[in-house]
Protein backbone atom coordinates (compact mmCIF):
# COMPACT_ATOMS: atom_id res chain seq x y z
CA UNK A 1 0.00 0.00 0.00
CA UNK A 2 1.44 3.16 -0.70
CA UNK A 3 0.53 6.79 -1.15
CA UNK A 4 -0.75 6.14 -5.06
CA UNK A 5 -2.90 3.28 -4.28
CA UNK A 6 -4.98 5.62 -1.62
CA UNK A 7 -5.07 7.98 -4.80
CA UNK A 8 -8.54 5.88 -5.43
CA UNK A 9 -11.30 7.66 -2.96
CA UNK A 10 -13.15 4.13 -2.92
CA UNK A 11 -9.77 2.73 -1.38
CA UNK A 12 -9.16 5.08 0.55
CA UNK A 13 -12.69 5.41 2.29
CA UNK A 14 -12.31 1.47 2.85
CA UNK A 15 -9.01 1.91 4.39
CA UNK A 16 -9.93 4.36 6.85
CA UNK A 17 -13.12 2.71 7.85
CA UNK A 18 -11.12 -0.34 9.10
CA UNK A 19 -8.71 2.28 10.61
CA UNK A 20 -10.98 4.81 12.15
CA UNK A 21 -12.58 2.50 15.30
CA UNK A 22 -8.99 1.69 16.28
CA UNK A 23 -7.36 5.53 15.74
CA UNK A 24 -10.58 6.61 17.69
CA UNK A 25 -9.98 4.30 20.48
CA UNK A 26 -6.13 4.46 20.91
CA UNK A 27 -6.97 8.40 21.32
CA UNK A 28 -9.29 8.21 23.97
CA UNK A 29 -7.40 5.65 25.94
CA UNK A 30 -4.18 7.91 25.78
CA UNK A 31 -6.22 11.42 25.94
CA UNK A 32 -7.82 9.75 29.71
CA UNK A 33 -4.52 8.01 30.83
CA UNK A 34 -2.76 11.85 29.86
CA UNK A 35 -5.92 13.56 31.94
CA UNK A 36 -5.58 10.88 34.90
CA UNK A 37 -1.89 11.40 35.01
CA UNK A 38 -2.48 15.64 34.95
CA UNK A 39 -4.84 15.28 37.46
CA UNK A 40 -2.58 13.48 39.41
CA UNK A 41 0.74 15.45 38.71
CA UNK A 42 1.80 17.93 41.85
CA UNK A 43 0.78 21.44 42.03
CA UNK A 44 3.78 23.88 40.75
CA UNK A 45 5.27 25.20 43.98
CA UNK A 46 4.43 28.77 42.09
CA UNK A 47 1.42 28.82 39.94
CA UNK A 48 -0.51 26.02 42.18
CA UNK A 49 -3.12 24.02 40.04
CA UNK A 50 -2.95 26.41 37.23
CA UNK A 51 0.02 24.92 35.81
CA UNK A 52 -2.08 21.97 34.82
CA UNK A 53 -3.71 24.00 31.80
CA UNK A 54 -0.36 23.15 30.50
CA UNK A 55 -1.14 19.95 29.62
CA UNK A 56 -4.26 21.13 27.51
CA UNK A 57 -2.76 24.44 26.51
CA UNK A 58 1.04 23.02 25.13
CA UNK A 59 -0.33 20.00 23.30
CA UNK A 60 -2.99 22.46 21.38
CA UNK A 61 -0.11 25.20 20.59
CA UNK A 62 2.06 22.71 19.42
CA UNK A 63 -0.36 21.33 16.83
CA UNK A 64 -1.81 24.78 15.80
CA UNK A 65 1.78 24.35 14.30
CA UNK A 66 1.98 20.94 13.07
CA UNK A 67 -1.43 21.26 11.14
CA UNK A 68 0.28 24.15 9.06
CA UNK A 69 3.08 21.31 7.96
CA UNK A 70 0.47 18.74 7.16
CA UNK A 71 -1.44 21.28 5.12
CA UNK A 72 1.93 22.74 3.22
CA UNK A 73 2.97 18.51 2.43
CA UNK A 74 -0.66 19.14 1.14
CA UNK A 75 -0.16 21.68 -1.16
CA UNK A 76 2.78 20.38 -2.43
CA UNK A 77 1.07 17.05 -3.14
CA UNK A 78 -1.51 19.50 -5.36
CA UNK A 79 0.80 21.56 -6.89
CA UNK A 80 3.50 18.75 -7.32
CA UNK A 81 2.52 15.55 -7.63
CA UNK A 82 -0.89 16.65 -8.71
CA UNK A 83 -2.34 13.95 -6.10
CA UNK A 84 -6.22 13.95 -6.18
CA UNK A 85 -7.16 13.48 -2.34
CA UNK A 86 -4.09 16.23 -1.08
CA UNK A 87 -6.36 19.10 -1.54
CA UNK A 88 -9.11 16.91 0.67
CA UNK A 89 -6.52 16.17 3.37
CA UNK A 90 -5.75 20.32 3.03
CA UNK A 91 -9.12 21.17 3.24
CA UNK A 92 -10.17 18.99 6.05
CA UNK A 93 -6.92 20.30 7.90
CA UNK A 94 -7.57 23.84 7.83
CA UNK A 95 -10.74 23.94 9.95
CA UNK A 96 -9.17 21.50 12.15
CA UNK A 97 -5.91 23.51 12.66
CA UNK A 98 -7.97 26.58 13.58
CA UNK A 99 -9.68 24.99 16.32
CA UNK A 100 -6.39 23.64 17.89
CA UNK A 101 -4.96 27.34 17.07
CA UNK A 102 -7.97 28.83 19.04
CA UNK A 103 -8.04 26.32 21.82
CA UNK A 104 -4.17 27.29 22.15
CA UNK A 105 -5.51 31.14 22.42
CA UNK A 106 -8.17 30.13 24.97
CA UNK A 107 -5.97 28.10 27.36
CA UNK A 108 -3.03 30.51 27.17
CA UNK A 109 -5.94 33.65 27.69
CA UNK A 110 -6.78 31.78 31.04
CA UNK A 111 -3.67 30.70 31.89
CA UNK A 112 -2.71 34.22 31.52
CA UNK A 113 -5.07 35.59 33.44
CA UNK A 114 -3.95 34.29 37.03
CA UNK A 115 -0.36 34.41 36.21
CA UNK A 116 -0.01 38.02 34.24
CA UNK A 117 -3.25 39.71 36.11
CA UNK A 118 -4.87 39.86 32.20
CA UNK A 119 -6.06 37.69 29.85
CA UNK A 120 -4.34 39.57 26.85
CA UNK A 121 -0.40 40.86 26.79
CA UNK A 122 1.09 41.69 23.12
CA UNK A 123 3.68 38.90 24.52
CA UNK A 124 5.55 37.63 21.52
CA UNK A 125 4.30 34.24 21.70
CA UNK A 126 1.00 35.10 21.68
CA UNK A 127 0.90 37.72 19.14
CA UNK A 128 2.52 34.56 16.71
CA UNK A 129 0.05 32.57 17.21
CA UNK A 130 -2.98 35.12 17.09
CA UNK A 131 -0.93 35.84 13.10
CA UNK A 132 -1.51 32.27 13.05
CA UNK A 133 -4.88 31.84 13.83
CA UNK A 134 -5.73 34.64 11.48
CA UNK A 135 -4.22 32.95 8.63
CA UNK A 136 -5.96 29.70 8.87
CA UNK A 137 -9.15 32.37 9.20
CA UNK A 138 -8.14 33.64 5.98
CA UNK A 139 -7.26 30.24 4.49
CA UNK A 140 -10.89 28.82 5.40
CA UNK A 141 -12.74 32.04 3.76
CA UNK A 142 -10.58 31.39 0.96
CA UNK A 143 -12.25 27.49 0.64
CA UNK A 144 -15.61 29.22 1.21
CA UNK A 145 -15.14 31.79 -1.50
CA UNK A 146 -15.04 29.74 -4.07
CA UNK A 147 -17.85 26.56 -5.15
CA UNK A 148 -15.83 25.03 -7.96
CA UNK A 149 -13.40 22.71 -5.25
CA UNK A 150 -10.04 22.27 -7.34
CA UNK A 151 -9.71 25.83 -8.15
CA UNK A 152 -9.99 26.96 -4.58
CA UNK A 153 -7.54 23.87 -4.36
CA UNK A 154 -4.65 25.13 -5.83
CA UNK A 155 -5.19 28.94 -4.77
CA UNK A 156 -5.20 27.53 -1.41
CA UNK A 157 -2.28 25.32 -2.09
CA UNK A 158 -0.08 28.94 -3.19
CA UNK A 159 -1.34 30.30 0.23
CA UNK A 160 -1.13 27.62 2.00
CA UNK A 161 2.81 27.61 0.53
CA UNK A 162 3.40 31.14 0.89
CA UNK A 163 2.02 31.35 4.29
CA UNK A 164 5.11 28.17 5.42
CA UNK A 165 8.13 30.69 4.09
CA UNK A 166 6.11 33.82 5.96
CA UNK A 167 5.23 32.18 8.84
CA UNK A 168 9.25 31.80 10.54
CA UNK A 169 9.83 35.42 9.01
CA UNK A 170 6.60 36.67 11.02
CA UNK A 171 7.44 34.55 14.05
CA UNK A 172 10.99 36.43 13.95
CA UNK A 173 9.29 40.05 13.74
CA UNK A 174 7.37 39.46 16.24
CA UNK A 175 10.07 38.16 18.82
CA UNK A 176 11.83 40.81 17.66
CA UNK A 177 8.87 44.21 18.00
CA UNK A 178 8.37 42.06 21.63
CA UNK A 179 11.26 42.48 22.94
CA UNK A 180 11.73 46.11 21.16
CA UNK A 181 8.90 47.33 23.22
CA UNK A 182 8.94 44.88 26.42
CA UNK A 183 12.93 45.22 27.64
CA UNK A 184 11.90 43.67 30.57
CA UNK A 185 10.83 40.00 29.96
CA UNK A 186 8.42 39.01 32.66
CA UNK A 187 6.68 36.81 30.70
CA UNK A 188 8.53 33.61 30.41
CA UNK A 189 6.73 30.71 30.30
CA UNK A 190 7.62 27.06 31.68
CA UNK A 191 11.21 26.76 31.80
CA UNK A 192 13.70 24.91 29.55
CA UNK A 193 13.82 22.40 31.85
CA UNK A 194 10.58 20.65 33.15
CA UNK A 195 10.26 17.99 36.03
CA UNK A 196 9.16 14.44 34.89
CA UNK A 197 6.37 15.17 36.93
CA UNK A 198 5.20 17.11 34.42
CA UNK A 199 7.10 15.92 31.16
CA UNK A 200 5.39 12.39 31.76
CA UNK A 201 1.71 13.41 31.41
CA UNK A 202 2.40 16.34 28.96
CA UNK A 203 4.43 13.65 26.26
CA UNK A 204 1.11 11.70 26.81
CA UNK A 205 -1.39 14.30 26.26
CA UNK A 206 0.65 15.39 23.11
CA UNK A 207 0.40 11.97 21.65
CA UNK A 208 -2.90 12.25 22.30
CA UNK A 209 -4.03 15.49 20.75
CA UNK A 210 -1.73 14.18 17.44
CA UNK A 211 -3.65 11.00 17.44
CA UNK A 212 -6.66 12.94 18.12
CA UNK A 213 -6.07 15.13 14.93
CA UNK A 214 -5.00 11.94 12.67
CA UNK A 215 -8.74 10.44 14.28
CA UNK A 216 -10.59 13.83 13.20
CA UNK A 217 -8.36 14.51 10.04
CA UNK A 218 -9.42 11.36 8.60
CA UNK A 219 -12.90 11.58 9.50
CA UNK A 220 -13.33 15.11 8.01
CA UNK A 221 -11.65 13.71 4.69
CA UNK A 222 -13.81 11.00 4.57
CA UNK A 223 -16.82 13.33 4.61
CA UNK A 224 -15.14 15.76 2.38
CA UNK A 225 -15.19 12.89 -0.08
CA UNK A 226 -18.37 12.31 -0.02
CA UNK A 227 -19.40 15.88 0.46
CA UNK A 228 -17.95 16.00 -3.42
CA UNK A 229 -19.59 12.90 -4.57
CA UNK A 230 -23.24 14.40 -3.50
CA UNK A 231 -22.35 17.76 -5.31
CA UNK A 232 -21.40 16.08 -8.57
CA UNK A 233 -24.45 13.56 -8.10
CA UNK A 234 -26.69 16.98 -7.37
CA UNK A 235 -24.81 18.65 -10.62
CA UNK A 236 -25.55 15.29 -12.98
CA UNK A 237 -29.07 15.62 -11.65
CA UNK A 238 -29.39 18.79 -12.26
CA UNK A 239 -28.21 18.82 -16.04
CA UNK A 240 -30.21 15.66 -16.59
CA UNK A 241 -33.47 17.78 -15.98
CA UNK A 242 -32.36 20.56 -18.00
CA UNK A 243 -31.82 18.13 -20.92
CA UNK B 1 12.81 47.20 -26.89
CA UNK B 2 12.82 44.09 -24.72
CA UNK B 3 9.53 41.90 -24.12
CA UNK B 4 10.29 42.91 -20.46
CA UNK B 5 10.71 46.22 -21.25
CA UNK B 6 7.63 46.86 -23.38
CA UNK B 7 5.42 45.47 -20.51
CA UNK B 8 6.65 47.95 -17.97
CA UNK B 9 6.15 50.83 -20.36
CA UNK B 10 2.80 49.93 -21.03
CA UNK B 11 1.64 49.07 -17.59
CA UNK B 12 2.89 52.61 -16.14
CA UNK B 13 1.56 54.27 -19.07
CA UNK B 14 -1.99 52.14 -18.61
CA UNK B 15 -1.56 52.89 -14.85
CA UNK B 16 -1.11 56.80 -15.23
CA UNK B 17 -3.67 57.46 -17.82
CA UNK B 18 -7.46 58.05 -17.75
CA UNK B 19 -8.94 54.93 -16.23
CA UNK B 20 -5.80 53.93 -14.39
CA UNK B 21 -5.51 53.71 -11.01
CA UNK B 22 -2.49 55.05 -9.93
CA UNK B 23 -3.39 58.00 -8.47
CA UNK B 24 -6.07 57.14 -6.61
CA UNK B 25 -4.02 56.00 -4.10
CA UNK B 26 -2.19 58.87 -3.25
CA UNK B 27 -5.76 60.56 -2.85
CA UNK B 28 -6.60 57.77 -0.48
CA UNK B 29 -3.08 57.51 0.97
CA UNK B 30 -4.21 61.83 1.70
CA UNK B 31 -7.43 60.99 3.08
CA UNK B 32 -6.52 58.60 5.71
CA UNK B 33 -3.72 60.51 7.13
CA UNK B 34 -6.05 63.42 7.28
CA UNK B 35 -9.16 61.34 9.21
CA UNK B 36 -6.16 59.92 11.81
CA UNK B 37 -6.22 63.67 13.65
CA UNK B 38 -9.93 63.55 13.70
CA UNK B 39 -9.41 60.32 15.82
CA UNK B 40 -6.66 60.58 17.70
CA UNK B 41 -7.07 64.87 18.67
CA UNK B 42 -5.49 67.54 16.95
CA UNK B 43 -2.17 66.58 19.68
CA UNK B 44 0.62 68.01 17.86
CA UNK B 45 3.06 66.41 20.20
CA UNK B 46 1.42 62.86 19.97
CA UNK B 47 0.75 62.91 16.14
CA UNK B 48 4.88 63.70 15.88
CA UNK B 49 5.01 60.28 18.20
CA UNK B 50 2.17 58.28 16.43
CA UNK B 51 3.01 59.81 12.92
CA UNK B 52 5.49 57.01 11.58
CA UNK B 53 3.05 54.34 12.33
CA UNK B 54 0.07 56.21 10.29
CA UNK B 55 2.02 57.13 7.38
CA UNK B 56 3.33 53.47 7.18
CA UNK B 57 -0.35 51.81 8.24
CA UNK B 58 -1.81 54.55 5.55
CA UNK B 59 1.09 53.84 2.65
CA UNK B 60 0.11 49.93 3.40
CA UNK B 61 -3.28 50.29 2.86
CA UNK B 62 -3.13 52.52 -0.32
CA UNK B 63 -0.94 50.12 -1.52
CA UNK B 64 -3.19 47.32 -1.27
CA UNK B 65 -6.20 48.44 -2.55
CA UNK B 66 -4.23 49.67 -5.56
CA UNK B 67 -2.89 46.08 -5.96
CA UNK B 68 -6.69 44.64 -6.35
CA UNK B 69 -7.02 45.73 -10.06
CA UNK B 70 -2.89 44.33 -10.87
CA UNK B 71 -4.31 41.74 -12.70
CA UNK B 72 -7.93 41.88 -13.31
CA UNK B 73 -8.16 44.47 -16.05
CA UNK B 74 -5.46 42.34 -17.66
CA UNK B 75 -7.61 39.56 -17.58
CA UNK B 76 -10.86 41.10 -18.61
CA UNK B 77 -9.00 42.13 -21.64
CA UNK B 78 -7.59 39.57 -22.57
CA UNK B 79 -3.63 40.41 -22.25
CA UNK B 80 -3.35 38.55 -19.53
CA UNK B 81 -3.83 35.18 -21.47
CA UNK B 82 -0.91 36.25 -23.78
CA UNK B 83 1.09 37.21 -20.90
CA UNK B 84 0.87 33.51 -19.41
CA UNK B 85 1.02 32.14 -22.93
CA UNK B 86 4.09 34.28 -24.16
CA UNK B 87 7.64 32.98 -24.17
CA UNK B 88 9.06 35.50 -21.55
CA UNK B 89 8.59 32.95 -18.01
CA UNK B 90 5.77 33.85 -16.41
CA UNK B 91 7.66 34.68 -13.11
CA UNK B 92 9.84 37.41 -15.08
CA UNK B 93 6.76 39.46 -16.58
CA UNK B 94 5.06 38.65 -13.17
CA UNK B 95 7.66 40.58 -11.37
CA UNK B 96 7.57 43.28 -14.32
CA UNK B 97 4.43 44.12 -13.71
CA UNK B 98 5.11 44.63 -9.47
CA UNK B 99 8.05 46.74 -10.55
CA UNK B 100 5.33 48.56 -13.29
CA UNK B 101 2.77 48.93 -10.75
CA UNK B 102 5.08 50.04 -7.98
CA UNK B 103 6.65 52.51 -9.89
CA UNK B 104 3.24 53.54 -10.77
CA UNK B 105 1.32 53.52 -7.49
CA UNK B 106 4.48 53.49 -4.43
CA UNK B 107 6.24 55.95 -5.72
CA UNK B 108 3.49 58.85 -5.55
CA UNK B 109 3.23 57.54 -1.90
CA UNK B 110 6.76 58.22 -0.88
CA UNK B 111 6.87 61.50 -2.58
CA UNK B 112 3.31 62.64 -1.11
CA UNK B 113 5.07 61.42 2.42
CA UNK B 114 6.92 64.46 3.19
CA UNK B 115 3.50 66.56 2.56
CA UNK B 116 1.88 64.21 4.83
CA UNK B 117 4.73 64.77 7.44
CA UNK B 118 4.08 68.03 7.78
CA UNK B 119 0.17 67.33 8.42
CA UNK B 120 1.59 64.78 11.20
CA UNK B 121 4.09 67.49 12.88
CA UNK B 122 7.30 65.16 11.72
CA UNK B 123 10.04 67.36 11.52
CA UNK B 124 12.42 67.01 8.43
CA UNK B 125 14.65 63.68 10.12
CA UNK B 126 11.67 62.32 10.65
CA UNK B 127 10.19 62.82 7.78
CA UNK B 128 13.33 61.86 5.58
CA UNK B 129 13.45 58.80 7.98
CA UNK B 130 10.13 57.85 7.15
CA UNK B 131 10.37 58.35 3.17
CA UNK B 132 13.35 55.97 2.77
CA UNK B 133 12.15 53.32 5.10
CA UNK B 134 8.85 53.60 2.92
CA UNK B 135 11.40 53.31 -0.61
CA UNK B 136 12.74 49.88 0.48
CA UNK B 137 9.83 48.87 1.79
CA UNK B 138 6.38 49.75 -0.14
CA UNK B 139 8.34 47.01 -2.70
CA UNK B 140 7.74 44.26 -0.27
CA UNK B 141 4.47 45.22 0.27
CA UNK B 142 3.75 45.11 -3.82
CA UNK B 143 5.75 41.53 -4.72
CA UNK B 144 3.72 40.32 -1.45
CA UNK B 145 0.46 42.05 -2.55
CA UNK B 146 1.10 40.78 -6.11
CA UNK B 147 0.70 36.62 -4.90
CA UNK B 148 -3.28 38.00 -3.21
CA UNK B 149 -4.02 40.00 -6.72
CA UNK B 150 -2.93 36.46 -8.75
CA UNK B 151 -5.60 34.56 -6.23
CA UNK B 152 -7.83 36.93 -6.78
CA UNK B 153 -7.91 36.76 -10.32
CA UNK B 154 -7.97 33.17 -10.48
CA UNK B 155 -10.93 32.64 -8.17
CA UNK B 156 -12.96 36.16 -9.70
CA UNK B 157 -12.84 37.61 -5.88
CA UNK B 158 -11.17 40.86 -4.96
CA UNK B 159 -11.63 43.38 -2.24
CA UNK B 160 -11.81 42.22 1.60
CA UNK B 161 -10.80 38.45 0.61
CA UNK B 162 -7.71 39.53 -0.36
CA UNK B 163 -6.89 42.46 1.93
CA UNK B 164 -7.46 39.31 4.41
CA UNK B 165 -5.01 37.29 2.79
CA UNK B 166 -2.55 40.06 2.00
CA UNK B 167 -2.39 41.69 5.48
CA UNK B 168 -1.10 39.39 7.52
CA UNK B 169 1.85 38.30 5.15
CA UNK B 170 3.01 41.86 5.39
CA UNK B 171 3.40 42.20 9.49
CA UNK B 172 6.88 41.67 9.56
CA UNK B 173 7.63 44.47 6.16
CA UNK B 174 5.32 46.56 8.68
CA UNK B 175 7.22 45.70 11.84
CA UNK B 176 10.41 46.82 10.68
CA UNK B 177 9.22 50.04 8.54
CA UNK B 178 7.85 51.55 11.63
CA UNK B 179 10.78 50.43 13.95
CA UNK B 180 13.40 52.06 11.39
CA UNK B 181 11.51 55.14 11.69
CA UNK B 182 11.24 55.00 15.21
CA UNK B 183 14.97 54.02 15.54
CA UNK B 184 15.67 56.98 13.72
CA UNK B 185 13.84 59.86 15.35
CA UNK B 186 13.88 59.01 18.90
CA UNK B 187 16.34 56.17 18.83
CA UNK B 188 17.60 53.50 21.17
CA UNK B 189 18.54 51.26 18.65
CA UNK B 190 20.48 51.87 15.46
CA UNK B 191 19.04 53.11 12.29
CA UNK B 192 20.91 50.36 10.53
CA UNK B 193 19.32 46.61 12.54
CA UNK B 194 15.70 47.06 11.39
CA UNK B 195 16.59 49.13 8.22
CA UNK B 196 18.78 46.42 6.72
CA UNK B 197 16.19 43.62 8.35
CA UNK B 198 13.25 45.62 6.00
CA UNK B 199 15.96 45.54 2.68
CA UNK B 200 16.14 42.36 3.56
CA UNK B 201 12.29 41.47 3.58
CA UNK B 202 12.11 43.12 0.22
CA UNK B 203 14.79 40.95 -1.31
CA UNK B 204 12.70 37.83 0.13
CA UNK B 205 9.82 38.80 -1.34
CA UNK B 206 11.07 39.69 -4.87
CA UNK B 207 11.84 35.83 -4.92
CA UNK B 208 9.04 33.93 -3.29
CA UNK B 209 6.19 37.06 -4.54
CA UNK B 210 7.36 36.36 -8.59
CA UNK B 211 7.24 32.47 -8.52
CA UNK B 212 3.93 32.39 -6.48
CA UNK B 213 2.21 34.72 -8.29
CA UNK B 214 3.22 33.08 -11.29
CA UNK B 215 2.15 29.36 -10.00
CA UNK B 216 -1.24 30.75 -9.17
CA UNK B 217 -1.66 32.11 -12.66
CA UNK B 218 -0.40 28.97 -14.14
CA UNK B 219 -2.78 26.79 -12.22
CA UNK B 220 -5.83 28.75 -11.65
CA UNK B 221 -6.32 30.10 -14.69
CA UNK B 222 -8.79 28.41 -16.85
Amino acid sequence: MTLIDLANPSKFLALTARALPWLAGATAILLLVGCYQAVMAPDDYQQGATVKIMFIHVPNAWLSMFVWGVMSVAALGTLVWRHPLADVAAKAAAPIGAAFTFLALVTGSLWGRPMWGTYWEWDARLTSVLILFLMYLGLMALWRAVEDPSRAARAAAVLTLVGAINLPIIKFSVDWWNTLHQPSSVLRMGGPSLDKAFLIPLLVMAVGFSLLFMTLHLAAMRNEILRRRVRSLQMMQASQQAA
Amino acid sequence: MTPLAALIRRDIKIALRVGGGALIGVLFFLTVTVLMPFAIGPDLPLLARLGPAILWLGALLASLLTLDRLFTADHEDGSLDLIVMGRTPLELACAAKALAHWLAAGVPLIAATPVLGLLLNLDAAATSAVALTLLVGTPALTFTGMIGAALAVTLHRGGLLLAVLVLPLSIPVLIFGVAASQAAIAGPLSFGTPFSILCALSLVSFVVGPFAAAASLRHGLD
